[in-house]
C-alpha cells in the first residue's frame, strides 16, 4: 500500500436543517489513503451515509454542509476541494474519480431501462469521443468481469437476482476507473454466501485496479477482516479511528467495545466475539 | 409472440359481447322504427297495407324472423358493413352517417385531448421536477378549470372570445359560405379555424388533470434510489429528468391516458351541442331525439369499438414502456 492521502476529510459538520437542527456529522476528519479500504462503522442513525452522501455532495436540503473541507488529492496531482466545485464540475468530477455502489441495491437501478442504457449513460456523459459500439464493448467487458454475463446487458433490473443487480452496481461503479469507491452497506441485502462472493470480487478488484474504498456497514467483524483503516462512528461523531488490528485488541472507546461484543461467535469460545453474561448486559442495555 | 396473440384474442372475445349486447339492447327497448316511420308518414297522407309493406322491407324489418336467424342476420350486416338506413336522415345509409361525422370528432376531440395530454403532461414534468417553483401555483388554478362543469367554462368561453370579441366563430365545423368538404386549402384552413375554440375548452378543463397527477408522480420518483444513482453517476440534469424521473412517473398517466382516447368518440356530446359541431355526438343526440334505431345502434358501435382500439392500442404500447408487465415465458 503506498502512503500518500487520496482524502483529507476536516472538520466535516453536516446538519439537516429542520425546525430543530439535527447535527448528523460532527467535526468529522479523517485521511484516506490511496489504495486503502476505509471502514466505517456505527449504527443505523449515527450519520454514516449522510457523511458518505456529503463528501459526494449527494445531500439535498434540508441537510446542508456547514462546515468543514474534503480535498480530494487527484492522481495528477491536482487538488480538488469538493465543496468548491461548481454544478458542472461536480458533475464530471462525480463517478469519475469517486464511484458509489448503494445501500439498496434493489432500488439502485432504474427499473424501465436496460442495464445496457444504464451503463452506456455513463459513457456517453463523461466519455463523449467514445463510439458506441465501443461504449457496449465496454460494458459488456465490465458485466463479464463482475461475474455477471455479457448476456445480461438487455436485462432488465427486475429479472435480475438482489446479488446480480449488487454486481451491476459494481461494474457500473468500475466503468471510469475511479480512484475511490463508497460503498455504503453493499451487501446488506444479501445472503451471507452472495456477501462473501461479493466481498471477494471487490478485494481482488481492488488489487487489479488500485483504487480506495470506504466501506460503510455495522458489521464490524466484517471490517476487521476487510479494512486497513476502521473508524468508528457514534452519534455523528468518529469516537474511534485506528487499525483493525489495535480496535480489536485494545478498542480506545466503550462504544467499539459495546459493538465487538454485540456479534456472537459460531464456535462457542471464549473470545472477542463471544457474548458472555456481561456482554449481554449490555447488549441489552444497548437495546434499551 | 405468444403475448400479443393472448391480448387481441382477449379483445375479441371482448368485441364480440359487444356486438351482442349492441344487438340485444335495442330489441329489449320499447318502441319500433317502422311505427315512427309510418307515424311521420301518416302526416303527408292515409298508409296503405302496400306502404307499411314497403316500409318494413325498406327497413329491413324482420322481426318475424326467429331472434337467432336476426342476430346472424346481424353479424354478417356488421362483417359487409350495413348497418341499415337511418330514420332521421332518410334514406340515407347508416354507414354514410358515420362515415360523414366521425373525421370531425375524431380529429377535433382527438387533437384536442392528445395536446391536453401533453401539455398537462409537461408542466407536470417541469412542476415535479422544479418542486417549490412558481409552475407549482398552475395547480390550483388548473384544477379549479377542471372543476368547473364543462359546458358552463365552453359557453363562457363560447360568450366571451366569439360572441364578445369575435375571435373565432360562434357554431358549426366550417365556413358554409364556401364549398363543402373538400381536400382544398380554404376548407381545411376554415375547418381549423371553426376547430380551435371547441379543442381548445377540451384542452383548458382537463390538462389539470394530467398536470396534478404527473408533478405528484415525479415528486416520489424522484424521491427513489436510481434517481440517487443517477445523480451520483454524475448524468447531465436533463438526462435524469427525462430517463429515469419522468420515464418512470409517467406510467400511470399513460393508462389514464388510454381510457381517455376511449371517450375521444362517446364524450364528445356536450362539445359537440355546444359549439353546434357536426360530428359523432351532435348526431348520437339527433340519433336519440328521433328514436332512429339503426343509427344508434352504429354509433354505439363505433364508440365501442374506439373504446376497444384505443385500449388494444395503449395495452401494446405499455408493454413497450413498462418492461415489467411484459409476460415471462
Amino acid at each position: 500500500m503506498t502512503t500518500d492521502s487520496l482524502l483529507s476529510v476536516k472538520n466535516y459538520n453536516i446538519v439537516y436543517q429542520v425546525e430543530t437542527p439535527v447535527h448528523a456529522v460532527r467535526n468529522v476528519s479523517f485521511e484516506l489513503g490511496r489504495g486503502e479500504i476505509l471502514g466505517l462503522a456505527g449504527e443505523s442513525g449515527c450519520g454514516k451515509t449522510t457523511l458518505a452522501y456529503g463528501i459526494n455532495r449527494l445531500l439535498r436540503p434540508p441537510a446542508e454542509i456547514t462546515d468543514g473541507s474534503a480535498i480530494f488529492h487527484d492522481e495528477s496531482g491536482v487538488d480538488v476541494d469538493i465543496n468548491g466545485l461548481t454544478v458542472a464540475e461536480l458533475r464530471r468530477y462525480r463517478w469519475d474519480k469517486v464511484s458509489m455502489v448503494f445501500q439498496g441495491a434493489m432500488n439502485a437501478l432504474n427499473p424501465v431501462i436496460n442495464i445496457q442504457k444504464q451503463m452506456t449513460d455513463i459513457f456517453s456523459t463523461h466519455r463523449p469521443e467514445m463510439s458506441k459500439s465501443d461504449r457496449i464493448d465496454e460494458c459488456a467487458d465490465l458485466l463479464d468481469l463482475i461475474g455477471v454475463g455479457r448476456d445480461r446487458l438487455r436485462s432488465f433490473s427486475h429479472e435480475l437476482s438482489g446479488g446480480m443487480r449488487q454486481r451491476v452496481m459494481i461494474a457500473m461503479a468500475l466503468a471510469l476507473k475511479p480512484q475511490l469507491m463508497i460503498m455504503d452497506e453493499p451487501t446488506t441485502a444479501l445472503d451471507v454466501l452472495v456477501q462473501r462472493d461479493i466481498l471477494q470480487e471487490i478485494s481482488e478488484l481492488r488489487h487489479k485496479f488500485g483504487f480506495s474504498v470506504i466501506f460503510i456497514t455495522h458489521d464490524l467483524p466484517l471490517l476487521l477482516e476487510i479494512s486497513d483503516r476502521i473508524a468508528i462512528m457514534l452519534q455523528g461523531e468518529i469516537v474511534e479511528y485506528n487499525t483493525p488490528e489495535q480496535i480489536y485488541r485494545n478498542a480506545g472507546h466503550e462504544y467499539t467495545d459495546k459493538l465487538l461484543h454485540s456479534f456472537p461467535s459460531l464456535t462457542g469460545e471464549r473470545g472477542g466475539f463471544v457474548r458472555s453474561g456481561e456482554a449481554s448486559a449490555l447488549t441489552r442495555e444497548a437495546t434499551r | 409472440m405468444n403475448y400479443l396473440a393472448r391480448k387481441i384474442s382477449f379483445y375479441v372475445v371482448a368485441l364480440w359481447a359487444a356486438l351482442t349486447l349492441n344487438f340485444l339492447i335495442p330489441r329489449l327497448l320499447p318502441g319500433n322504427p317502422v311505427e315512427i316511420l309510418i307515424q311521420k308518414l301518416a302526416a303527408r297522407g292515409p298508409i296503405t297495407p302496400e306502404l307499411r309493406n314497403s316500409v318494413e322491407l325498406l327497413l329491413g324489418d324482420t322481426s318475424n324472423d326467429p331472434i337467432f336467424v336476426q342476430y346472424v342476420n346481424y353479424l354478417k350486416g356488421i362483417f359487409a358493413g350495413d348497418f341499415g338506413v337511418s330514420i332521421t336522415y332518410y334514406p340515407q345509409p347508416v354507414v354514410e352517417i358515420i362515415a360523414q361525422a366521425l373525421p370531425w370528432t375524431i380529429v377535433m376531440i382527438g387533437i384536442g385531448t392528445i395536446i391536453a395530454f401533453v401539455v398537462g403532461i409537461t408542466l407536470g414534468m417541469l412542476a415535479g421536477w422544479k418542486r417549490g417553483s412558481w409552475l407549482d401555483n398552475l395547480v390550483p388554478v388548473t384544477t379549479m378549470f377542471q372543476a368547473v362543469p364543462y359546458f358552463w367554462l365552453a359557453l363562457i368561453l363560447l360568450y366571451v372570445s366569439a360572441v364578445q370579441f369575435k375571435i373565432f366563430p360562434v357554431s358549426g365545423g366550417y365556413s358554409y359560405t364556401g364549398a363543402g368538404p373538400s381536400w382544398d386549402w380554404d376548407f381545411i384552413s376554415s375547418a381549423i379555424y371553426y376547430g380551435t375554440l371547441p379543442a381548445l375548452t377540451i384542452v383548458i378543463s382537463s390538462f389539470g388533470g394530467w398536470l396534478l397527477g404527473m408533478r405528484n408522480m415525479m415528486v416520489s420518483t424522484l424521491s427513489e434510489d436510481y434517481i440517487v444513482t443517477a445523480e451520483a453517476k454524475g448524468l447531465r440534469p436533463t438526462r435524469i429528468m427525462m430517463a429515469y424521473a419522468a420515464r418512470n412517473a409517467i406510467l400511470p398517466s399513460v393508462a389514464g391516458f388510454a381510457i381517455s382516447l376511449g371517450f375521444v368518440v362517446s364524450g364528445s356530446i356536450v362539445t359537440e351541442q355546444v359549439f353546434s359541431y357536426p360530428g359523432v355526438g351532435s348526431t348520437l343526440l339527433q340519433a336519440v331525439n328521433n328514436n332512429d334505431y339503426s343509427l344508434m345502434q352504429g354509433l354505439f358501435l363505433v364508440i365501442t369499438l374506439t373504446v376497444l382500439g384505443a385500449n388494444l392500442i395503449v395495452d401494446l404500447l405499455y408493454t413497450v414502456i413498462d418492461p415489467r408487465t411484459r409476460a415471462r415465458s
